[in-house]
């Protein structure tokens, strides 16, 4: 027998026979299979709420990564610990240095009430820092082209023996990367809930597909055309998907939206949702499923039709 | 067709040399013994199969060239009725035989399809659903779908295999009065005495398929 031809089930075509209305009702010749489309809305609806979390993932840390490489980029402290009567000199020290070495764009001393508020964790509100042995702290913002830790390092030790540069590089550095590892691990989840989400309906299409073979040959033997056996299966199956994924996607955002607040969780967790526009994103789900639900009928549809003349 | 010939497997072809014009308005009966291959011609006349050798025309086009679309415009100018006609069990008699409008994208004409059902006598059935016919309901269903697009041929296998003589004479009846609107029909069967019955009443050709060739058998009858 002579390959079938399925020119005219191009995307095109199956696109414009998907969104045209359907007085005539011409998808009743496709049986409803109610077990088959209750299991194709749960799993698109299941796959669109953890869509929404991985989505919620890969933006959240995306973020973290951002801002704390911003922070590791442009900010250092210096801290200098000495004894009372040396403390002023050395801190006068070092703010000349850091003056005159290249690529520091600010050098800035914290003044005691901005050093308060960082004890005030440990040592509540009414903290006495001027009683205390405190270190005094420079903030140091980092201009673009960047400058030589080492090189400032060695010449603060040999200026000023109290004073510590700390580019916080031992610990953000693993955390950055932490965070951009989640990102990665977040987009290749969406990757894969796409993947799985059209494996799955591309499974339930052709179970519906063969389960409805004799329609289809009865179909052809009457004179239908391929476009509008497969239009019937694709509309049904694509509304699914997105009807699925619509309820999956509104809960997921709903289910991120009771996350807890900044003020009742750690600034991670806090993070872990979307912000202002992010929001958007997460509209886009349903169509990307009812794309998906598409595209996988329409394969499943050629696949069967090739094997009907 | 012209010298067609069809096999299943290469070597050993079913149907050989085989040569016919239908005309229009033509009454055929296709006779021959089981296995003979007289379903298969039929399957090759609306181009569910395609022959393997010789050539085959269907309303001036050639339907070896034909697309799957070029089929399906085929089947809709070819009624086809079998001995156990498939339906679309979800859907009631009358959607079933207004089927082939339904996915051509034509209107249904509810007063015409009444007039469908009441001359198949299946109006008390519109509304229900196929596996609830009898077999000749069935059959006639199957007549009525066969013909809702006007055909310009009716093919029927066997269409009165499963009835007893009266629906015979029934869907018989309905047959001749479709080929005296000018429709060609070609009828399978090895029932020697519906073709009599035939006779009396049109024109009818008798053609046999014997030693894997058509032949013209009416002078037997």
């Amino acid at each position: 027998m002579k390959k079938a031809d399925l020119k005219s089930l191009d995307l095109a075509t199956l696109w414009r026979g998907l969104t045209r209305p359907d007085p005539a009702g011409t998808d009743r010749v496709v049986p409803p299979t109610g077990f088959t489309a209750q299991l194709t809305v749960f799993s698109a609806a299941a796959m669109a709420f953890l869509a929404v979390f991985a989505l919620a993932l890969a933006l959240a840390t995306g973020r973290l990564a951002e801002r704390w490489s911003s922070e590791l980029a442009q900010t250092v402290t210096v801290r200098i610990s000495a004894p009372e009567d040396q403390i002023d000199e050395q801190t006068l020290t070092v703010m000349e240095a850091l003056k005159t070495t290249p690529g520091i764009a600010e050098a800035r001393l914290l003044p005691d009430d901005e050093v308060e508020g960082l004890l005030e964790p440990w040592f509540g509100p009414d903290v006495p820092v001027e009683a205390l042995p405190v270190p005094r702290l420079i903030e140091i913002t980092e201009a673009a082209e960047g400058f030589d830790a080492e090189a400032l390092r060695l010449r603060l030790e040999g200026e000023a023996p109290g004073a510590v540069l700390d580019d916080h590089t031992r610990w953000r550095q693993p955390l950055v990367s932490a965070a951009n590892r989640l990102r990665v691990l977040g987009l290749v989840s969406l990757l894969l809930i796409a993947a799985a989400s059209g494996a799955m309906i591309t499974l339930a299409a052709k179970a519906a597909l063969a389960a409805n073979g004799q329609v289809i040959r009865v179909l052809r033997l009457i004179g239908a055309r391929d476009i509008t056996i497969a239009t019937a299966f694709v509309r049904r199956f694509t509304r699914r998907a997105a009807m699925g994924a619509a309820g999956g996607t509104a809960l997921g955002m709903a289910a991120i939206w009771a996350l807890p607040a900044m003020d009742q969780a750690g600034s991670f967790l806090t993070g872990l949702g979307f912000q202002g526009w992010g929001w958007l994103w997460s509209l886009l789900i349903p169509p990307l499923a009812a794309a998906i639900g598409f595209v996988a009928t329409r394969w499943a549809a050629l696949k069967m039709l090739r094997e009907v003349r | 067709m012209q010298n067609l010939s069809f096999g299943y497997s290469g070597n050993d072809p079913l149907l050989a040399d085989m040569s016919l014009t239908l005309q229009p308005g033509s009454f055929h009966f296709l006779t021959g013994p089981s296995g003979a291959g007289k379903t298969t011609f039929l399957r090759l006349c609306y181009a569910d199969l395609l022959p393997s050798g010789g050539r085959m025309t269907a309303f001036g086009q050639d339907v070896q060239g034909l697309s799957r679309d070029g089929i399906a415009g085929l089947r809709r100018r070819v009624g086809v009725v079998h001995q156990d006609t498939q339906f679309l069990d979800h859907l009631p008699v009358a959607e079933n035989i207004a089927l082939p409008l339904l996915v051509s994208g034509e209107q249904v004409d509810m007063p015409a399809l009444g007039e469908l059902l009441a001359w198949v006598q299946l109006s008390g059935h519109a509304r229900a659903m196929p596996p609830e016919l009898s077999g000749g309901e069935r059959q006639r269903a199957a007549l009525a779908r066969a013909v809702i697009m006007s055909p310009d041929l009716i093919l029927a296998d066997e269409p009165t295999g499963n009835l007893d003589w009266d629906m015979s004479m029934r869907l018989l009846q309905l047959l001749i009065e479709l080929n005296r609107s000018g429709k060609a029909v070609l009828i399978a069967t090895h029932d020697l005495n519906l073709i009599r019955a035939a006779k009396q009443q049109v024109q009818a050709r008798v053609l046999r398929i014997a030693g894997k060739r058509l032949q013209l058998a009416g002078a037997d009858l």
